[in-house]
Formats: structure tokens, sequence, C-alpha cells
């Protein structure tokens, strides 16, 4: 517990530090969203139809981005090597770190959801919708991504492969979150797409963790 | 083949050892059946030229890689079965700095994460010659400078073995005098070393024996 | 509980072995998959609905079939690799691999052919041919992650816990592109779903399903040899191997060269 508030705070000071690592992905995300009123036009009926996808998909866009950074610096500086070496505080710090990525990308976006609500026009349903399924996605989201950086830590192309992995995992998230919005825009119950984003959050919480520790030795051994 | 020079001393019981070592780095036979004892209160240098494969042999004594062949024993327990990781202060080559962070922040982190025992950093750091340096980020530290954050866990740490990665680089003649001083205090409390440097040890520590690695092609 | 599978474990017998089955699998596998495709392509009824074109089932659902099957396979080995620590299941992901990609391949580019007639268009985001292609990404992520680092041996673990992250996430995708599939589509029929299938049609698609199996078998057989030798190849047994292998009068200008 030490070890986690240790770390945590760790990361708290180095992201007060770089703010660079917490905005980028913010402009990212909003200017990938402006982008797709650009290219598929600005019918709001066709924006309501497509905003549930759009938000998603930048969502997935921006954390990869920002994630990606996640172990590189402690690797390249050895403090990686010897916590690996140590082994006891290798999962506190795993744990510390995924919290502070996810406060880091997703509470930007959640703080940000009346903007996105704007720019798309969703109407207040909508929005809830959106808020709800960020609350329950992003987590789930945040651990692929750790997973994704911790699994290319060494490789020497490390950043579009991150990004080819991760995708594939991320589609069961996406087809349900973004047909959550969807049923909420549309005035339908969209309580069954929650739980089964809460069951897969559920699952990667028990499983992720293991994999990114593996990884980390993996790589650093 | 390998060779090794033995200097025995006398033993105060085997602590460590390793049987049957044998490192393959990108299809490259670095050493391999390789034997190694250590017992308290040893100092062991592990020498050869550069790309040697002895940075390769401190990590797998560290058990940060498995080795290709062979076992490593602590205590008579290999060493998954035993506390050897909370026995061990491993430094490598790297510094385990993080630059944006100060000395004091970095040193509350490795308190918590190594287990390191509560003691006036300031004092330390202060023994350590980095006086009124203590709460600007590190990168704007020398190398040197650096080093000397990152060594200041083993004067905080009750780990019984060392296993360290060039630990006077970067070091001037200064801040050599007082880590080789710290080793022999670890040295004399029963602890053991094992390290790569390309300092001449022998006249400082008379007892330290050499393993040298060969290059192989 | 598996000690006696140890010795079958080490590089060296485990080549042999290899080469000892591949001869068979791989005629075996030749000749079912003669049989089965000439069966169904040539000698079984037209279907009343879909009249010929439904024929190309005895090669698209094998080989849909296996395609997950070397997933789940590859999942096997790199479990065994990671758990067990044997290097052997390592080097056999990065085997089994290619094979499974390309059968996906087949099966995508057979369903295509077989969607033409059917629907009129050569891709539909039938839920089907979407998990397929998910599933082709997920192999495809294997590979490029086994060979996007400069240690190989490195590169095979990592790929080897992806692969095992894959398998998990295998089923979550099937169902969830299926869900979206009925949800988007709503009643589309798809005669690939439940074939009430008549039994002279129904024997040389097992044929083929076997075939596609003993082809994958011979195939993991001769890649797991070759990347055998490439990951021992700083071993003695190797090394012997390959002066056996050279021709007398190249490794009589070596002998005179080094001497």
């Amino acid at each position: 517990m030490v070890i986690f508030r240790q770390a945590f705070l760790r990361e708290w000071r180095l992201l007060a530090r770089q703010k660079a690592d917490w905005l980028n992905p913010m402009m990212f995300f909003i200017l990938v969203l402006t982008l797709f009123p650009l290219g598929v036009g600005a019918k709001p009926n066709l924006l309501v139809e497509i905003a549930p996808g759009i938000i998603w998909i930048a969502a997935l866009l921006s954390v990869l981005l920002a994630t990606e950074r996640l172990f590189k610096d402690d690797y390249r500086q050895g403090t990686l090597e010897q916590l690996v070496a140590a082994q006891q505080p290798l999962l506190p710090y795993v744990l510390a770190k995924m919290l502070s990525s996810w406060c880091s990308t997703a509470l930007p976006l959640l703080l940000m959801s009346p903007l996105i609500a704007l720019l798309l026009g969703l109407s207040m349903p909508s929005w809830q919708a959106v808020v709800l399924t960020l609350l329950l996605g992003t987590p789930l989201l945040n651990m692929l991504a750790v997973l994704g950086a911790a699994l290319t830590l060494s490789a020497d192309k490390g950043g579009i492969l991150l990004a080819l992995l991760i995708l594939p995992l991320y589609i069961p998230l996406l087809i349900f979150a973004s047909a959550a919005v969807e049923n909420a825009s549309m005035g339908l119950s969209y309580s069954a797409q929650l739980a089964v984003l809460a069951a897969m959050l559920c699952l990667a919480l028990a499983l992720v963790p293991l994999a990114v520790l593996k990884a980390l030795k993996i790589n650093v051994g | 083949m390998l060779r090794c020079a033995l200097f025995f001393s006398e033993s105060a019981g085997i602590v460590f050892s390793a049987t049957q070592l044998t490192c393959v780095r990108q299809d490259r036979i670095l050493f391999e059946a390789l034997d190694l004892r250590l017992a308290a209160g040893e100092l062991l240098q592990i020498g050869g030229k550069n790309g040697a494969g002895k940075t390769s042999l401190l990590r797998i004594l560290a058990g940060l890689t498995a080795p290709d062949e062979g076992e490593l024993l602590w205590q008579g327990q290999p060493l998954h079965d035993s506390d050897f990781s909370r026995q061990l202060c491993y430094i490598g080559h790297l510094s385990g700095v993080q630059p944006q962070l100060t000395a004091l922040e970095n040193l509350a982190f490795w308190r918590a994460a190594f287990a390191l025992k509560t003691a006036d950093d300031f004092q330390l750091l202060a023994l350590l010659g980095l006086a009124g340096l203590e709460d600007i980020p590190c990168q704007m530290l020398s190398a040197g400078q650096q080093r000397r954050v990152s060594l200041a866990r083993l004067w905080l740490t009750s780990a019984t073995l060392w296993i360290l990665d060039e630990p006077f680089t970067a070091l001037d003649q200064s801040a050599i005098a007082v880590l080789q001083q710290q080793f022999g205090q670890h040295l004399a409390k029963g602890g053991s070393i094992i390290l790569t440097t390309h300092q001449p040890l022998s006249q400082h520590f008379p007892q330290a024996r050499l393993l040298e690695l060969v290059y192989r092609w | 509980m598996f000690k006696w599978l140890d010795p079958y474990a080490k590089p060296q017998t485990l080549y042999r072995l290899c080469g000892l089955w591949y001869p068979w699998l791989m005629a075996a596998a030749v000749l079912v998959l003669l049989l089965s495709t000439l069966w169904g392509l040539a000698f079984t009824p037209a279907d009343y609905q879909q009249g010929d074109s439904y024929r190309i089932i005895h090669i698209h659902v094998p080989a849909a079939i296996w395609s997950m099957g070397a997933y789940s396979s590859m999942a096997i080995a790199a479990l065994i690799a990671l758990v067990w620590q044997v290097k052997a299941a390592q080097w056999a992901v990065g085997a089994i691999a290619p094979i499974g990609a390309v059968f996906t391949l087949i099966a995508l580019f057979t369903g295509m052919a077989w969607g033409k007639p059917m629907w009129g268009t050569w891709w539909v985001w039938d839920a089907r041919l979407t998990s397929e292609l998910i599933l082709l990404f997920l192999y495809l992520g294997v590979m490029a992650l086994a060979g996007a680092f400069a240690d190989r041996q490195t590169g095979a673990k990592v790929s080897a816990v992806l692969a095992l992250v894959g398998v998990v996430n295998l089923p979550i995708i099937h169902f969830s592109v299926e869900w979206w599939n009925t949800l988007h589509q709503g009643a589309t029929i798809t005669k690939f779903a439940k074939p009430s299938i008549d039994a002279s049609m129904l024997w040389p698609l097992l044929l083929g399903i076997v075939g596609f199996g003993l082809l994958l078998a011979a195939l993991t057989c001769l890649r797991l040899r070759t990347a055998i030798l490439e990951n021992e190849q700083h071993r003695p047994w190797v090394r012997q191997l390959c002066q056996q292998l050279t021709a007398p009068q190249v490794r009589a200008s070596r002998e005179s060269a080094d001497a």
C-alpha cells in the first residue's frame, strides 16, 4: 500500500512537471473529433448518428498515443530493472501506473464531455450515456493500452505496433460502448450494454495486471 | 573456454552459488558451464573485456534474466523459493534516477519501493557531496552527481547481497573513496558484493576474488 | 505431472521427431485434401437452393475451423512456453502463426467467393466474415510483435503473451461481433450459420476438416524444425548437421582455407 501511494505520488509529480504528457492527447482528441464533421459533412442528423462511434474512436487513438510513453522512461533510466530485480514492488508500481495514466487520459475526457456534446449536437440523454460509458469504458481502454505499452517496451519500432496489437482487442469495447450511446439517443434503455462493459472491466481488472507484469519481466530480462 | 582466476579466501559459509550457467545472446554463446560460489563477507569482481558478457552475467545473478542453462541457489534454495529478492540490492549500469524528480523525491520513492531504512536524507546526501543540491531536478545534476544519488541506496539498504554494475562510473576520487569505505563496512558486517569495474580493487580490498570472462567469438 | 514429456521438449529430440512425422503427415494431408476437394467440387449433387456455388464450403469451412484451431494450438504452445519455460514451445508459437494467418486468408477469400453469388457483393459485414478479419489482425499482430525485437528470444516470449491475451479475447470478440451484426443487419439469412446438410455433402466436408488439420500439423512440423535450427545454431549438433549437409567440395575447400 505504501509502495502504491509513493509510486502514484511519483507519477502525479511527473505529470505535473511534464504537462505535455496529458495536454497533448487532450488536444489530439478534440482535433480528431473535429476532423470527422470536416470529412463526412456537418449535417446534424448525420453527426448524431455517427457521434457514438466518433467519440470512442477518438478516445482510443488519444489514449493509445498517451500511453506509449508510460514505461519507456523508467525502462531507459534503469528504474524498471531495479524494480523487477526486487520483485515485490512491481505489482503496486504497475497498478499506480494504470491509475495515474487513467487520471491523465480519461479524466480530461470526462471533463470535456460537455464540449463534445456541444460539438456533435448530442441530446441530454445521449450525453449522460456518453459520460457513463466513458466512466466504465476508459478504465478498460486504459488497461489495454498499458498492456500494449508493456508488450512493446523494448521493441525497436514501438508506436504503430502498439496500436496494431491493441486495436483488435478493443473492438468489443467499441461495439458495446457506441451501441449504448446510440440506444440512449433513440430513447431506449442501455443498461444491458453497460452491464456488459462492467463485466469486461471486471475480467480485465483480474487478468491484465498479471499479463502486464509478465510482459515487463520479459522485456527487462 | 572459460578461464577462472580464483584466489581462495577463507569462506565463512557459502551464501550464493551458481552452477553450470550458460548464456546465449543473439546466437552467440557468451559463457557456458560457469560455476560460481560466494561466501558471506566476500567481494567478487567480474572482469573481462567489453562484450565478454559481464553485464549479462550480473543480470543472471540478480535474477533478472533466466540463464539458458544452469541453476542459482541462495542459501541453498532456488532463487524464487527463497527471500533472495528481498536480500538483494541491484544497481545496474543505468542509474535508476528519474531526471524530472529531485534527489529527495527519488529517495522517497526508493524508500517505499525497496523497503529502505528511514534516515536523515539531507545528512546522507551531504555525505555523498550533494549538499545544497537536494531539491533541484536531477536532470540539472552532472552524470557523476546523478550516479551518487543512485548509490545513496547502498547506505539505506538492509540487503545482504549487493550486485553492482560499474558502480564507480563517472565518480571522482573523493566519491570513490566514500564508496569504497561503504563497501568495507558492508563486508565487515557479513554482507557480500559482486561487482564489475575497471578500477583496480586490490589495494583497498586485498581479499577480493576475480572471475575473468574471456571474450568468445 | 508432465515430467515424462520433458525429454521430448529437448530441441534436438524434437527436431528428429518432427522430421520423422513430417513426410507421413504431409502425404496424408495431400491425399485427404485431394479426395475431399475433388469429391466436394465435382461429385456431390448441387444444392437445390444455391446451385453449384455452395461447393466452396468444402474449402471454406475447414479453413475457417482450423484458422481458429491454429490459434488455439498457438495459445496452448504459448501457455507451455510461459508456464513451464519450454523454449521449443515459444518457437512453436512463431511457427504456427503464419500458417494460421494463411488459413484465415483462405477462409476470407473463399467466403468472399461464396458471398458474390449469394449477396451480389464481394464483401459484407457479416458476423462470421468480420470475426475472421479480426482473427487475421490478431495473427498479424503476433507475427509483427515477434519480429519487432532485436533479441529473437524476447520477441518470441512477448508474442506468446500476446497470443494468450488474444485467446482470452477471441470468444469475447466473436460474440460481440455477432451481437453487433444482428443489431445492425437485422435478419440476414446466412446459409453459413447452420446448414442443414445432406449426408452426401457432409462426408467430403468432414474429410476436408481432417485434411486441413493434417496440413496444419505437417506444416507446423516443418516450420518448427526450421525454427529449432535457427534458434540453436550455436549448438554443436547443429554445426555438425550443417557440416554434413554441406557439399563435399565446399567442405574440402573450407577445410583447406582454415588450415
